[in-house]
Order: structure tokens, then C-alpha cells, then sequence
């Protein structure tokens, strides 16, 4: 079983690999999001820095949202979803171990990156790593929870519009807290109380989501 | 002792029961609001901080307890589904969810009425006003999942999921007014007793009643017409079409 959890896992790499787009674009339009933020304030406008948390979180998420729709549709229009239902094993690890390639390709990046556009805004010090911090134990939730409105939405023709509607309000806690954690750190407060509530989040998602995902792909394919 | 369980299950003899049942809730609820609404209009005596822009309580509360009961009855709803593969719960979660928009729409409505002469501000990011916004969405969410996919069954169990999923928030929402610092009331209700005098509880609960037996009824003619249009096809539907 750890054969196939890992062969899935390397497939997904090798995908995004030879496709470098589907992971650079969202990077690059995370990049823009900030960008087109800072270009909207006054220049050297102080309120910039207290808006960073919440416009670095708002860009992951959204940039996240790109890479979502593919990460079931294509494996159900070539039929890899219908043998790995058939194979055999149990579906939810496999989903799950599609889900940790995603996250390594499409959110990590996004993950990285956050700090740096966090210098950009004018944060500083430790406020910037809390964020870090934030954005690698709550990618991972968001990753979860979209490739499970991904699995939900796998027989929609177009999904568009409706993933991140079914996404998003779910998503909130993270952001409150991974927002609250910067901005408690900026503050000079301690800021673990809501990293810890952010890794309490990733940990019940991990847990719970591949199940769910694994039932709901199955409900498409009856 | 599961008899009634079972009998439920099936859609012929839901239907006729909930067909049954459906009049006197819709009579009670009337009457009771009638008595609720006399009662918390012209009854209760005015606050002495608030006058009587208080009274908004007796539609606000019923509505904003509702948001939460109906999601919960969605979400057992969605859970006897997807474990027994029940029809009649599969017809429940996809009638409760708009139902269940309205209250939270209402809820927040006349909140957000109050809010403006007492508070002076239609709107503040406030945990609880949060998060029975994001329960609103989680609704609208359900409606939408349903409306995308096509084979109604396959919906319905596509929805029940999402529900459960969503059901995390409904805590949150309950709660956020003693976990965080809110500038939301408290609740009412006490293990010391209800905080305000009995003139204005009863209409409250009168209400509270009224509306709760309200979305029974709706709940019951959604479900029958939800269910004669799935059940189309099936002989049970034709006979009675040709009953009537």
C-alpha cells in the first residue's frame, strides 16, 4: 500500500514537472495580486503595512484557487480515478497522498513566497516569520479543503465559479487566525495562541478530508 | 421500537405522514405567533435603555436560533443519508437548505436593523455577525452544489457531504459570543435564570415556538414536493395522480 500511495505521489510530481505552467501561473498571480495592491495605495502609505496580513493571506488563497479544478478532472477524463477506485486499495490514502503532492507544488510556492511579498509591504522582524510560519501550517488546510470541493464538483462541466463559493466560506478561521497571528506578532503580542489554532485546523483536516474527498469522488463514479 | 424508523424511509408513507402532520403545524405556528406577536408588541413593556426597538428581538432571536437548528437538522439529515442511503434524509438536506438561507438572511437583516439606531452602525466585523454570515454562505453553497450537479441523487449526497464538512461552523457561531470578546449580547438564557423580566420572555418564547413549528411545516410541503418530483416516475407517485 505504501507502493501506491508513493507511486501516486510521484505520478502528480512528474505531471507538475513537465508542466511548469501549472504551478508557476499561480505563483506569478499571487505576485500581481500584492503588486496591484501596493499600486493602489498612495506611495509610502504607513497603512499599507497593517493591511500585509490580510492582503498576503487573500492572495494565497485566491492564487491557490487556480490550480484546484485539475486536481481530480483530468485523472477522471483519462480514467486513472476509475482504476485507482478499482485497484483495490483503500481510496482515501491515495486522495490524500494527491492532495501533499498539490500542496508540495502548488501551495509550498505560494507558501515561500508570502514572506518576501510581506517585505515588500513594509513588514519587518518577526511579524514575517509568524506569517511563514501561518502560511505552511494553513496552506495545507486550504489545499484539503479545496481538493475536497474539487472531488465534489468533479462531474460539474464547468466549475469555475462554483469552487471557490464552496471554498472560501470554509476557509475562513484560516484566515482570521493566520491574519490575527501577523498581526499580533506586529503588535508585539505573543502570536501562538493562533498558530496553534491554525495547526489544530491543519490536523483535523488531515484527518478528516481525505475521507470525505474519497466519498465524495466515489459518489460521482456510481 | 425502529418500526416507525423504517416506515419514515419510505417515500409513499412519508409522504402521507408529513401530509398529516403538515396542517396542524401550519395552524399552531399561526396561532402562536399571533399570540407571540400580540404579546411582544403590545404587551411587553419598553426597555429602559433600548424603548422599543428592543422588540426586534422577537423576530431576530427566532430567526438567528432557526439558522442554526436547521442546519443541524441538515446536517443528521445528511449523515442518516449517507449511511443508510435513505431517500427521505437525501430530500431533507436539499429541503432545508434554502429554508435555512432565509432565516440567516433574516436573522442578520433585522440584526443588522437593530444594530443601526443601537449601535450606530449597520455592520461591524464582530465574531458573531461573522460567522453567521459565513453560515449564510455555507447555505448558499449547498443550494449551489445542488443546482450544478445534474442527477438529483448523486446531488443530494454531493450536498450531504458539503453539509457535514460545514457543520464545524455552527459551534463557532454558538459559541463565539462567550469565546470571544463580542460586541454582540450575551445569550439570555442563564443557569441563573433568564435575564430579562418574564413580561418580555414569554412573547420570546412563544415566538421562538411559532417559528420553529413554521419550518416544520415548510420542511414537510418541501419535502412532499420535492419528493412527488423525484418519485415521478414511480407507481406510488401515479396512483396518487390519478387519485386526485
Amino acid at each position: 500500500m505504501i507502493g501506491a500511495i508513493w507511486a501516486v505521489f510521484v505520478r502528480e510530481l512528474q505531471l507538475a514537472a513537465r508542466r511548469r505552467a501549472e504551478w508557476v501561473q499561480p505563483l506569478a498571480f499571487y505576485v500581481l495580486v500584492v503588486l496591484l495592491f501596493g499600486l493602489g495605495v498612495a506611495p509610502r502609505d504607513p497603512t499599507l503595512r497593517q493591511f500585509a496580513p490580510a492582503i498576503i493571506w487573500v492572495g494565497a488563497l485566491l492564487a491557490a484557487m487556480l490550480g484546484l479544478d485539475r486536481i481530480f478532472r483530468e485523472d477522471r477524463d483519462d480514467g486513472s480515478l476509475e482504476l485507482m477506485v478499482l485497484s483495490g486499495m483503500p481510496l482515501p490514502p491515495l486522495v490524500g497522498s494527491k492532495i501533499a503532492a498539490q500542496w508540495l507544488f502548488n501551495a509550498a510556492p505560494l507558501a515561500f513566497a508570502g514572506p518576501l511579498l510581506a517585505l515588500v509591504l513594509g513588514l519587518r522582524g518577526d511579524p514575517v516569520w509568524v506569517l511563514f510560519i501561518g502560511l505552511l501550517l494553513g496552506t495545507p488546510t486550504l489545499m484539503l479543503v479545496g481538493a475536497f470541493a474539487a472531488a465534489l464538483t468533479v462531474a460539474v462541466p464547468r466549475a469555475g465559479v462554483l469552487l471557490p463559493v464552496l471554498v472560501l466560506p470554509l476557509m475562513a478561521p484560516v484566515v482570521i487566525f493566520g491574519a490575527g497571528a501577523v498581526r499580533a506578532a506586529s503588535q508585539g503580542l505573543p502570536a501562538t495562541a493562533p498558530l496553534y489554532f491554525l495547526a489544530a485546523e491543519m490536523v483535523l483536516a488531515v484527518v478528516f478530508i481525505p475521507w470525505v474527498s474519497a466519498a465524495a469522488l466515489r459518489n460521482t463514479l456510481d | 421500537m425502529w418500526i416507525w424508523f423504517h416506515r419514515l424511509a419510505s417515500p409513499p408513507s412519508f409522504y402521507r405522514t408529513a401530509g398529516r402532520f403538515a396542517p396542524w403545524f401550519l395552524v399552531a405556528s399561526l396561532l402562536l405567533l399571533a399570540i407571540g406577536v400580540w404579546g411582544g408588541l403590545v404587551m411587553a413593556p419598553p426597555d429602559y435603555q433600548q424603548g422599543d426597538a428592543f422588540r426586534i428581538i422577537y423576530v431576530h432571536v427566532p430567526a438567528a436560533w432557526l439558522s442554526l437548528l436547521v442546519y443541524t437538522v441538515m446536517a443528521v439529515a445528511a449523515f442518516v443519508a449517507l449511511v443508510w442511503h435513505m431517500k427521505v434524509a437525501e430530500v431533507a438536506v436539499v429541503a432545508a437548505a434554502p429554508v435555512g438561507a432565509s432565516f440567516t438572511a433574516l436573522a442578520l437583516v433585522s440584526g443588522m436593523l437593530w444594530g443601526k439606531p443601537m449601535w450606530g452602525a449597520w455592520w461591524v466585523w464582530d465574531p458573531r455577525l461573522t460567522s453567521e454570515l459565513v453560515l449564510l454562505f455555507l447555505y448558499l453553497g449547498v443550494v449551489a452544489l445542488n443546482n450544478a450537479i445534474e442527477d438529483p441523487r448523486s446531488a443530494a449526497r454531493a450536498c450531504s457531504l458539503l453539509a457535514l464538512v460545514g457543520w464545524v461552523n455552527v459551534p463557532i457561531v454558538h459559541y463565539s459570543v462567550v469565546w470571544w470578546n463580542s460586541l454582540h449580547q450575551g445569550s439570555i438564557f442563564r443557569l441563573s435564570g433568564p435575564t430579562i423580566t418574564w413580561d418580555m420572555l414569554w412573547p420570546l418564547l412563544v415566538c421562538w415556538i411559532a417559528f420553529t413549528l413554521f419550518f416544520a411545516y415548510v420542511q414537510c410541503v418541501r419535502m412532499r414536493n420535492e419528493l412527488l418530483f423525484r418519485e415521478r416516475n414511480s407507481r406510488w407517485v401515479q396512483t396518487l395522480m390519478v387519485e386526485a
